[in-house]
């Protein structure tokens, strides 16, 4: 509390660990399911919401100044709506959210959520918090240093998961039969993380790309649509209207990096920054060796791919941190930062020119890195065709996809 | 061989091309649908008989309302820009840029080189729906619009990025007494603006260029700007120019399979094929049962205000008028309130006229029995017409409605009033106006947009309202900008939504929008327990249902819904009213005339735009200053305004060395205030350092085709004009650095700077042409051996540089940026003081470092000072308080300025009368977040907040309302028994 506040800040207690379930809003079913396991054996209840009705949306839009993009309007109205459904026991619900911190305004999620909550008079109910780049929860909200291991594979499953899905679908002579090696590996991994299991990942790997080589498929070549942007509008299909289906639909192949690739970016950035602003040695050595096994089972991924032959692997990220070189310094460590640019370019070096690169209304970084690189890119390379949608709650989805379509036009 | 077919089914028009065998063209056809998609393309079709019956016909559609109609139909689609290319690539190959303008889209293709295609991003300025709109704005036709072109003779800046902008710098254009003609220029301009500003993106657009597309091929003003501002030589607006869409389309169709080759029958069969229904988002029915909707009605019939006969009625009398941007109010009252005559309608931007019209009539009708003992007048045009025809009071709107409303509720806590163009909400606490809401870009959903949905489809306005009770599944069309409504109103009629739920559904989007975007409320309580709705929109009873229903609650509203400001006027004319009205006489008024001239204003940088009105006595009345000096006044050099002393004093940082480099340092963002310290760094080291010249709307259109993102703000898109000043300056090195951290000022958590502030560098490195030696160092202030060391190696366009040197003028630059904010905050000690001695009122403009360009602020801190307010910025006061505990993550250096002043304002100042405005850019997303902290600090505290967003538009017309009622309330008048009290008591 504070002079100007007359709201309390509910923290989630240890003891609540015991009592209460924890909602988190959803960004991308693999890897919440995945990350939702984890934090679950560390001995947490919880939820990751399936929620997708239009009235998220209103609510967002109510719950919070409507100039704050798209994303924070969708997770906390995500959050707002269940609590409001009737489904949980408001005693015994608290909320959590994941943090990147930075620059960017989307780090301002918890206060904006915790002053939503208690417009609504659900002040009472705690709040957790936990940054991903620095392994930091809030309150009673703690994961042991060592689940960041776990974290950063569980990461290499779901990446594997979402590519190589996203490679079968187009392709599927049985409509649906991706999704079923998707579902048993989730469920599968969830099971394995009980034991030693989880951490073999080669092993796993192997038998995941397996069973997706299984799936049959026809075999003429599908265009391939890069897609590029902010993070939780470029994954949520809540967020982007159903992006990636769409594309499917209208007959491209959809290859977006993974979760993996963006953790390393944080990463890297914070060593980066080191070298340009100094900084403490603890946290120059910690970042480095977490980058380090990052780098490795990044690693490993790659060679299982190779090895199984049937599938296209993610570039090693040394060569991701290379790509933006010429373009922007990697310096640029707000929102998705110097990542996206160089993802556009790699794409681009990988023979994939066509590009949706999809933002909410009015993001700032993106201003940089998205459409101030456009000019350099296309300059570089002709032939790249790239697309920028903006999506808002106002945005019309006839709008998007006539852009998409343009961009399709253009890559047939 | 087959006939093709190409359809091109836009926004608002249906195009269409026919080729025989040879390819050659046959039929063209272009007419508006009127958003009946299907069937006026089935009927133009079918009209078509005689040529294509027992033809084998290839079809193609296209257009951004194509893809439905192509989806239905089952017939093959192709996107427009990728149509238009094909077609432009076998008519006319020489082209090497295509400009293409349609309904709400705006497109650019550039073929020369690379290819390059580009839609306009969700923002609809520039497209020929804008045209519409301004067309609507001014009472003309869009033809009557072009023909006035000619004859103009000057442009005004207008802003042309959003319709709602470039709307109230029109309104207040109109209001002043621009000429139409020389609007109709400016409108026009801000289309070609918008097309280079928003789709050249760094690309030059030369050489031949062929604009297609109904606007640019009806519209000669249109393509007179565009030759003009592009200076081209070889423009081409061909004959087929709106049709390029429907040809690339058909030519598409001639590439199709044989078998895809259907007969005359059969393509109509598809064009008329009943889609299944569809399904759509729909709301509860208005009215749950007849007889509910009986009630409400009834309810609110019950609520009435007296009319009397004006014939019968003798004594005094007292005249209200509320000169709305678009509409004259015109109200009398008796002594007992009641109505003797009142008069509405719209006034073509120029309120005169008609004002002068209803004076006569009511000399007239008055007689000798009636003597007019007041006037008042409130609105847009307030002081024209106040001084136009001596009206006794001009009062701001705010107080007009509220007094209004608490005549007919003393309790009356939450006002809103939605018109034509604006909508404008405030809270009263404990009898005063307390927060003033009004609608911004973004917000636009008021009633014009009900008109042109209920013209559109061939209703009035009444009639369109009447439909809507009957809505049994209000379709939701979500509340978006409206230009962009119209393709959810596509979609909804596609998926089978009848009239009824499509007008019910617009009334609801129009108070979702009120309420969620622009008041931005949670839940009634917020809003009030006593709420009076007022102005023409709610006359629509389906507009005021979904009010209530959507707040649950009951409100209040009149049958004079849309006179209330006027009859507010009124009322206070009354209460105030003095022992002999200035009001113009009945002999004086038939000599009445006015004439309005317009120029420019050269006194300072801010060139304001003034007109010069003259009356048939002698009398002047000039508007569109912003500061006295305009209008002939003088200027207090001592009046404190810090605004205008940071500005002089980081203007004349130019410096001279030892000529040993020239370093060009741009007058942008964060710079304007690290402008102190990379000066006397460079200077230190000899070098002569050059800025930028002073920001003027010129310098903007200088670096307007530079600007990557049509989106950003105004600040960093003004930026690319200060480099193209830089580089013809003929500097050695640009320096514009990337900060992605301040100077920790120890008030805030981290010291970040906004994504954009920090790294707008890039930007410029990446989309500038012609740059050579710009330095975008990522650097950081706070490590001062890191900030040598990397300095040190990217300065490679100073010759022999050495280390030391380097450390020296280091040291230098950190003093030069202590004492620069020194500086400011002992000016800003002496502004208080000087408040403090001569009793003045203050106000703590909550602002950025690059907000005190004129160019950006528009002078506002010059109309404060004009309205006698001391006026200080947040830097100087905001570290006279230790960090701030706030509601929300303070890890923005900017931002935690603001928290700090805000804090000082609300608690430590010591001084009454003081208040703080945040100066807020358009599409600064940080400012989403700092807006509702510092309005809680200061609401939580007792005082006052008030927000002005800023853009490229010039007029302060919004600002003026805002200011004026914040004056208003912190001055404090004597009160009066039934008049609303405005002190704080």
């Amino acid at each position: 509390m504070n002079e100007d506040h007359n709201y309390p800040v509910v923290e989630f207690t240890q003891e609540m660990k015991e009592t209460h379930t924890l909602l988190v809003p959803m960004m991308l079913p693999i890897h919440f399911a995945l990350v939702a396991g984890i934090v679950r054996n560390e001995g947490y209840k919880v939820e990751v919401l399936e929620t997708t009705h239009k009235a998220i949306a209103e609510e967002g839009l109510r719950n919070v100044h409507n100039d704050t993009c798209y994303p924070a309007l969708l997770v906390i109205g995500q959050l707002i709506d269940a609590l409001k459904s009737g489904k949980y026991d408001l005693e015994k619900t608290a909320l959590f959210i994941t943090q990147t911190g930075g620059g960017c305004r989307a780090s301002n999620y918890v206060s904006l959520l915790r002053k939503a909550i208690n417009k609504n008079g659900m002040g009472h109910i705690p709040i957790a918090t936990f940054n991903i780049s620095n392994a930091v929860g809030s309150g009673g909200f703690q994961i042991r240093k060592t689940a960041i291991a776990k974290f950063v594979i569980s990461f290499v499953y779901s990446d594997l998961l979402m590519r190589i899905y996203n490679q079968c679908i187009p392709y599927e002579k049985e409509k649906g039969s991706s999704q079923i090696v998707v579902d048993k590996w989730v469920a599968e991994i969830v099971e394995q993380m009980k034991s030693t299991k989880f951490l073999k990942i080669k092993k796993n790997c192997k038998k995941i790309l397996a069973d997706f080589s299984k799936i049959e498929r026809v075999e003429n070549k599908k265009m391939k649509v890069g897609i590029v942007g902010e993070i939780y509008i470029k994954y949520s299909p809540l967020g982007n209207n159903g992006l990636e289906e769409y594309l499917v639909s209208q007959g491209a192949e959809i290859i977006n990096s993974g979760v993996l690739e963006f953790f390393m970016y944080r990463l890297y950035s914070m060593i980066h920054e080191g070298k340009i602003y100094g900084g403490s040695l603890k946290r120059k050595i910690i970042s480095r060796l977490v980058m380090k096994f990052a780098a490795k089972k990044q690693r490993d991924l790659i060679r299982a791919i190779n090895k199984n032959g049937n599938f296209e692997p993610p570039n090693e990220f040394r060569h991701t941190i290379a790509a933006c070189k010429g373009y922007l310094d990697h310096g640029v460590k707000m929102g998705e930062g110097w990542l996206l640019t160089a993802e556009m370019v790699e794409f681009i070096h990988s023979g994939v020119n066509n590009i949706v690169a999809v933002q909410p209304f009015g993001c700032l970084p993106n201003h940089i890195v998205a459409k101030g690189m456009n000019r350099k890119i296309k300059d570089n390379f002709p032939n790249a065709n790239i697309v920028a949608v903006d999506y808002d709650p106002g945005s019309s989805i006839i709008n998007q996809e006539n852009r998409l379509r343009l961009m399709l036009a253009n890559a047939k | 061989m087959s006939y093709a077919i190409g359809i091109d089914v836009g926004s608002t028009t249906l195009k269409t091309v026919v080729l025989d065998e040879n390819g050659g063209i046959i039929e063209k056809s272009y007419q508006r649908h009127l958003s009946r998609v299907r069937e006026v393309t089935a009927e133009h079709i079918k009209s078509l008989e005689k040529i294509l019956d027992g033809k084998k016909l290839k079809v193609s559609v296209t257009g951004s309302a194509g893809l439905g109609v192509a989806d239905v139909a089952g017939l093959n689609f192709v996107q427009e820009v990728f149509a238009a290319a094909g077609a432009v690539n076998r008519e006319l190959p020489e082209t090497d840029v295509v400009i293409e303008l349609g309904g709400e889209d705006a497109k650019i293709i550039f073929l020369r080189g690379t290819l390059e295609e580009r839609m306009n991003g969700s923002c609809a300025g520039g497209t020929g729906a804008f045209i519409d709109q301004m067309a609507t704005l001014m009472n003309v036709t869009v033809d009557e619009l072009d023909e006035l072109y000619p004859l103009h003779k000057r442009i005004y800046p207008i802003a042309s990025r959003c319709g709602v902008f470039a709307k109230s710098d029109i309104q207040s254009l109109l209001n002043q007494g621009a000429k139409k003609e020389d609007i109709a220029a400016s409108i026009f301009q801000a289309v070609v603006d918008q097309t280079i500003g928003g789709l050249a993106q760094g690309r030059a657009i030369k050489g031949n260029v062929l604009f297609l597309g109904g606007p640019l091929s009806f519209f000669k003003g249109l393509q007179s700007r565009f030759i003009e501002t592009l200076d081209l030589e070889n423009a081409e607006f061909p004959e087929l120019a709106p049709y390029f869409m429907a040809l690339g389309s058909a030519f598409n169709a001639t590439e199709l399979p044989d078998e895809d080759a259907i007969s005359f029958d059969n393509l109509i069969k598809k064009l008329l094929h009943k889609e299944e229904a569809g399904t759509f988002e729909s709301g509860q029915p208005l009215f749950a049962s007849e007889d509910e909707r009986r009630l409400f009605l009834e309810r609110h019939a019950s609520v009435s205000v007296e009319e009397r006969d004006i014939s019968a009625y003798e004594g005094r009398a007292f005249l209200g008028i509320d000169a709305g941007s678009t509409t004259t109010k015109v109200v009398l009252i008796g002594e007992d309130d009641s109505i003797l005559h009142r008069h509405y309608s719209p006034n073509g931007g120029n309120p005169l006229p008609i004002i002068r019209e209803q004076i006569e009539e009511i000399y007239s009708l008055c007689g000798s029995g009636i003597h007019i003992a007041a006037g008042a007048v409130t609105g847009y045009g307030e002081e024209l017409v106040r001084a136009a025809f001596g009206i006794d009071f001009g009062i701001v709107e705010t107080i007009a409605h509220y007094t209004a409303a608490r005549h007919f509720n003393e309790d009356v806590d939450f006002i809103i009033d939605i018109g034509g163009q604006d909508i404008k909400c405030f809270h009263i606490k404990n009898g005063m106006v307390d927060s003033v809401v009004l609608n911004e870009a973004c917000s636009s959903g008021c009633g014009s947009f009900l008109e042109t949905f209920a013209t559109a489809l061939g209703y009035s306005v009444a009639e369109f309202a009447d439909i809507a009770l009957a809505s049994k599944n209000p379709v939701d069309l979500g509340s978006r900008c409206t230009v962009f409504m119209n393709s959810s109103f596509k979609q909804a009629q596609k998926d089978g939504a009848s009239i009824e739920d499509i007008s019910a559904g617009l009334a609801l989007s129009v108070v979702k929008n009120a309420l969620y975007k622009v008041i931005r409320a949670r839940n009634a309580d917020e809003l009030g327990k006593n709420i009076v709705v007022q102005g023409g929109t709610f006359l629509n009873d389906a507009v005021l249902r979904c009010f209530e229903t959507e707040i649950a609650r009951e409100v209040i509203r009149l049958p004079i819904s849309e006179l209330m400001g006027g009859y507010g006027a009124a009322l206070y004319a009354k209460y105030n009213a003095p022992e002999k009205s200035a009001l113009i006489s009945p002999e004086k008024l038939k000599g009445f005339s006015h004439k309005s001239k317009a120029t420019i204003c050269k006194i300072c940088a801010n060139k304001c735009c003034l007109t010069i009105n003259t009356f048939a006595d002698g009398g002047r009345f000039i508007s569109g200053n912003k500061c006295e000096r305009g209008a002939g006044g003088t200027e207090n050099k001592e009046h404190p305004n810090l605004v205008a002393f940071k500005y002089d004093y980081i203007l004349n940082y130019t410096t001279y060395g030892t000529g040993r480099a020239k370093i060009g340092l741009p007058l942008i963002m964060n710079m304007y205030e690290t402008i102190p310290f990379w000066s006397a760094f460079f200077s230190s080291l000899g070098c002569d350092v050059v800025l930028s010249e002073p920001s003027t709307r010129e310098l903007y259109m200088k670096g307007q085709h530079t600007i990557s993102s049509d989106t950003v703000c105004y600040p960093a898109k003004l930026g690319h004009g200060h480099i193209e000043s830089l580089l013809e300056k003929g500097v050695d090195a640009i320096f514009y650095p990337c900060m992605t951290y301040n100077i920790d000022e120890g008030i805030s958590d981290n010291c970040y700077n906004c994504p954009v502030v920090a790294y707008y560098p890039e930007v410029i490195g990446a989309n500038v042409p012609n740059l050579k030696n710009f330095c975008k160092i990522h650097i950081a202030f706070h490590n001062k051996k890191k900030f040598v060391k990397r300095i040190f190696n990217e300065l490679k366009f100073i010759p022999s540089l050495k280390k030391d040197e380097v450390k020296i003028a280091a040291k230098r630059a950190y003093e030069a940026y202590e004492a620069y904010n020194r500086h400011v905050e002992e000016h800003g000690k002496y502004a208080l003081e000087y408040a403090k001695t001569h009793n003045k009122p203050v106000i703590v403009l909550g602002c950025r470092p690059y907000h005190i360009d004129p160019e950006i602020n528009h002078g506002i801190d010059k109309l404060l000072c004009s309205m006698g307010f001391v006026v200080i910025t947040e830097d100087a006061v905001c570290r006279l308080l230790p960090k701030q505990k706030v509601g929300v993550l303070n890890q923005w250096s900017y931002h935690a300025r603001l928290y700090n002043a805000a804090k000082f304002v609300a608690h430590h100042s010591g001084l009454q009368n003081i208040e703080m405005v945040q100066l807020v850019s358009f599409g600064c997303g940080i400012d989403a977040i700092t807006t509702d902290e510092v309005s809680e600090i200061l609401k939580n505290a007792g005082k006052l907040y008030t927000q002005i967003k800023i853009d490229e538009i010039k007029n302060l017309a919004a600002a003026k309302i805002r200011l004026r009622s914040l004056e208003a309330m912190m001055k404090g008048t004597v009160t009066n028994e039934r008049r609303p009290q405005l002190s704080r008591s």
